[in-house]
This record gives C-alpha cells, structure tokens and sequence, in this order.
C-alpha cells in the first residue's frame, strides 16, 4: 500500500497526521492524569478548587513537589501486597490450568479422528456466544452447595476444564502442523500422548504463549469472579480490591491513583515486552473470549 | 479402532466440564425460572408468576431493558466508526505511525477497574480534569457520574476510550487487502475518498460484521463500568440489564426471578444475534 507513486500526498499525509496528533491527546490525558495524580500532594489536588477559573494548565499536569509518599501510603491503606500475591496465585494456576486442559482438547479435535467430532466441536464454538448470566445462579448454587464458597475454588477448579476460546485456537493452529513428524512416530509405535507432548507441543510455543497471555490478562482482570465468591478481605484480589478501596476511601484521589497506576504497570511493561504476542493473539482471534 | 477412543479421552476434558459446568447450570436455570429460589432454603414451584411479574408490575425491567437498548444502539455503531476511522488512519504511511499505533491501542489493554477509577477521577465535578479543562474554556462542566443525563453518556465516553481494542482487529483486515485491487482502482481514477469507500470499507464488512456481533452480546451483558461508577444510578439512568439481574439475584436473594430475567436476556441476545444474521447477505462482502 505504500507504492511512492500511488500513495498519498504529503498534504493528505500531513492532514492525517494532524488529525491523529489531535486525537491522542483525549487518548492518552486519562493515563498521563492518573500517573501524575498519583505523585501530587494533596495541596495540589484540592488547590484547583480555591484558585477559581483556569483550573487545569500544563502546570498542573507536572506534580510539584513529586510526592513518592503516595505509593507506600497506599499499601498501608490497603494490603495491596496481598492483593498482589492473591492475584498472581491465580493468574499462575489459571494459566497451569487453562492453557494445559485447552492444549489436550484441542489434540484430541485437531489431529484425532472420531463420530461426532465436527458436531462436538460446533457445540463448542457455539457455547463461546452464550451469556454468562444464563448459567451464573445454578453455578452460584452448586458451587455453594460444594462448600466453595468463600474459597478460590469456583473461581479455579472450571478453569482445568478448557476454555473454548483457547480449544478453538490451539485447535487452528495444531492442523498447520505439518503431518509428516507425527506419521513417521506412529509407525515407530509412539501413542498419542507421546506426539501430542513430545511433537505438537514444542512447536507450539507461539500459539501457547498467546494463551497465557490471554488467560493472564483474563485473571488479572478479572472482576466479576470475586465479587460473587470471595468476601474475605484477606483473600481479594487486585481488581476487586481497587474497588474496594475506592467505594471506601473515593476522596484520597492520590492513593488511588498510585494504586491504579500500580495494578496498571504490569499490563503495560508486558505489552512492550511481548508487543507481537499482543498485537497478533488480538488481530487473529477478535480479542478475548 | 483404538484411536477413535483416544479422540473421545483427549476431548472428555472440555465435554466433563461442558456437561458439569454449562449444560447442567443451562437447564437447572429453565426450572428455576418457575421458582422462588433464595439459594438458602429449596427452591418453590411458582408457575410462571416471575415471568408474569416482569412483564405486568417491574418497571425497572422496562427500565434496564430501554437502558441497555439505548447503549446497544448508540455505544456499538459509535465504537465500530470510531474504531474503523481511526484505523482508516493508522493504515497511512506517515512518521510515528507505530508510536501513534501503540498509543491509541494502550488505553485498551488498562484493567477495567482501573480505567472505572481513573475516569470517575477525571469526572469529578469539582476538581476532575474535564471540568477543569471545560473551565479552561469558560463552561461549567455537569456533575457527569450524579447527573441522570451524563452519567448514561459518561459510560459510553469511557467505552469509546478503550476503542483501540478493536481498532486492532480493524488494522489487521486492513492488510489482507489485496494490493491489486487498489492498482485497479487507481487505474479508474478514484481518490482516496472514492477508494476507501469503493474498496477499503465492503472488503472489511466481515470484520465490522465480527464486531457488531461481539458488540450486540456484549452490551447485554455490560456490567462492570456500571456496577463501579454509578451503581445504576442516578435515578436508575444506568440501570442496565445485567446489573438489574445481579441486584435482583445477589442484592435482593430472588435467584428465581432472576433466572427468568436470564431466560429473556438470552432469548434477546439469540433473537438480535440472529437478526443481525439476517442483514449479513446484504452488506457483508465475503472473499475478494
């Protein structure tokens, strides 16, 4: 598309440009104001309200002076270390769990042949459209009725029981494997497990890590979950503990802040470390599942 | 012979949780549709008194239901030309393309609850940024989250903010576009107006199609920004379904009731899902 003789005009160029250079501002002011929210005194938070009009210049974008202070006072707000470690916790096992249950699925429908398979796999696909509010109180039951509520478990043992969205994945990506490898360890005798963790599964590591990453950002997001099993505080989790801390303490804007900025900062220094990952997983699949 | 079992024991994984985890909740909600359930004591057969509830004496049903209509059909169209504008944009060769990429796709991948956070920050009526900037400017800025009118369209402000998302997918489409078919439209003298709209857009019919889907399903189900920054509030303007259903189930313990609003929920979803499936031959172009 970027033929010199047939691409656009520097005008047009230019044009766009402006127009993309205009639009970052409202894209980028939200995250630029919580990272500097979150390194302001609170004289300069509230001072806006007293000074009358002109209340936002390029001035108050800078904190000044820089208070660091914000951050550790936000851990002793809320155990945010905590948080952190729960949230990990489950993002480590989600991913275990996930990413390995999915990975046989999808063996079994991507290079098995058995009655019924096509089928089985439609109802697959087709249960990725269904809401989660039809199943949501029957498993709220059961799941209490097991005892799990309170505990990780409704929100963990699901997990080991694949995903279709990464069925679904994996399934495409293990048919581009080529035939042959598998063919010849066969006819040596090798079963299918062999092949599937000895074969398909190393040259699948692409593929594997766009699900993890899926499924991490999937449990490190996660919102709703909590909110229905979990109503220990000592067992919360980054997201439902944000929330927490803010229905509880709404006016301390710069804890809040640090703590946004902190629950954020991984995502982001993950974003360029495996830019590509991001980028493709997102592009080929439509986003989460 | 023997392979055939294997293909049931690699699949049985997903098919044990499927029937444990979906097709058992799936049906149990139908019956408790008919009942008056509290989780605490049995579940009590009541015909279809909820349904008859809802329909005759809930106005906040009506309510939920015209709160998630208008987000549907203002919240989807606006994302899908906001996020196919932006990538039209993004395709141009110009300097800081990639900078310009990653910046517009960042706010995307920020935690919801954070993104909640930042904006019910950000619109604080008294010393929010907005309002700030809007002073800047000489107006007095609403109190956005407390007002019965803004609160519904700050939800959808929010949502377009986190556009790049699906900007992403748009881009992607963008470069299946065979290179030919621009020649030849050159070749007929077309600007770039005329091929954006003659080549570009039907050929990313299917992705916007993909995305008006998502979107529809999506809305039915919008919860979180909702339930975080406004409760449902003011004055039930951000009352939406699901999180009508989640007070009615986990606020107020009616899980019967609350099941017969999942039944009509998922009966609209697979009814506009479907209709949308009908307009599919009309303006969906596939293959090139």
């Amino acid at each position: 598309m970027s033929n010199s003789l047939t691409g656009p005009t520097l005008a047009q160029k230019a044009t766009v440009w402006a127009a993309l250079a205009i639009l970052a501002v409202p894209a980028a002011l939200p995250l630029v104001w919580m990272v500097s929210t979150s390194l302001k005194a609170d004289t300069q938070i509230y001072n806006a309200v007293g000074s009358g009009a002109g209340a936002v210049s390029l001035r108050s974008l800078i904190p000044d002076p820089v208070r660091w202070d914000n951050y550790p006072a936000a851990l002793q707000t809320v155990p945010l270390v905590d948080y952190l470690r729960n949230t990990i916790l489950l993002c480590v096992v989600s991913i275990l769990g996930a990413v390995g249950s999915s990975a046989i699925v999808a063996y079994g429908f991507a290079r098995t042949e058995f009655r019924g398979r096509h089928a089985l796999f439609l109802l697959m696909i087709s249960t990725m459209a269904l809401p989660g509010q039809v199943t949501m109180i029957p498993r709220f039951a059961m799941f209490k009725e097991f005892g799990w509520y309170g505990t990780y478990l409704p929100l963990l043992v699901p997990v080991f029981f694949a995903s279709p969205f990464l069925v679904f994945l994996l399934t495409q990506f293990f048919k581009t494997l080529p035939n042959e490898m598998s063919e010849a360890a066969v006819v040596d005798g090798a079963t299918d497990w062999a092949i599937f963790t000895r074969i398909v599964l190393p040259l699948s590591k692409p593929a594997l890590a766009t699900c993890s990453l899926f499924t991490f950002l999937g449990a490190w997001n996660d919102f709703f979950g909590p909110l229905l099993y979990i109503n220990d505080p000592a067992k919360y989790t980054l997201a439902y503990g944000l929330q927490q801390f803010l229905s509880a303490y709404g006016g301390k804007w710069a804890q809040l802040m640090a703590a946004s900025t902190l629950f954020t900062l991984p995502i982001v220094v993950l974003f360029f470390l495996a830019q590509k990952t991001f980028i493709q997983g997102i592009a080929t699949t439509g986003g989460k599942g | 012979m023997k392979r055939r079992r294997v293909g049931w024991l690699f699949v049985a994984p997903w098919l044990v949780g499927f029937v444990v985890f979906t097709l058992y909740p799936f049906l149990t909600s139908v019956y408790l549709s008919f009942t008056r359930y509290d989780v605490v004591s049995p579940a009590k057969w009541v015909g279809l008194a909820n349904y008859r509830a809802l329909f005759t004496d809930d106005d906040l049903f009506g309510k939920s239901l015209l709160v998630t209509f208008k987000y549907a059909c203002i919240a989807v169209p606006v994302g899908i030309v906001a996020g196919v504008a932006l990538a039209l944009l993004l395709n141009v060769d110009i300097k800081g393309q990639s900078v310009f990429r990653t910046l517009f796709f960042l706010p995307s991948i920020v935690p919801g609850v954070a993104t909640a956070t930042v904006f019910v920050w950000i619109l604080n009526p008294e010393i929010g940024l907005v309002n700030g900037l809007l002073k800047n400017a000489g107006v007095i800025g609403p109190n956005w989250l407390g007002d019965s009118f803004w609160a519904f369209y700050s939800l959808i402000f929010m949502g377009l903010w986190g556009v790049g998302g699906s900007m992403v997918i748009y881009l992607a489409g963008l470069k299946d576009v065979p290179v030919q078919l621009y020649e030849a439209a050159l070749l007929d003298g077309a600007g770039p107006w005329e091929r954006t709209r003659r080549v570009t857009l039907p050929l990313l019919t299917p992705v916007i199609f993909f995305n008006l889907v998502m979107g529809v399903i999506g809305a039915f189900q919008y919860f979180d920004g909702a339930f975080i920054m406004t409760r449902g509030g003011p004055e039930d303007s951000t009352l939406f379904y699901a999180l009508y259903m989640f007070y009615r189930a986990w606020r107020y313990m009616d899980m019967g009731y609350a099941s017969a609003m999942a039944w009509i929920l998922f009966a609209l979803v697979v009814g506009l899902t479907g209709l949308v499936f009908a307009t599919q031959r009309r303006w969906v172009h596939y293959g090139a």
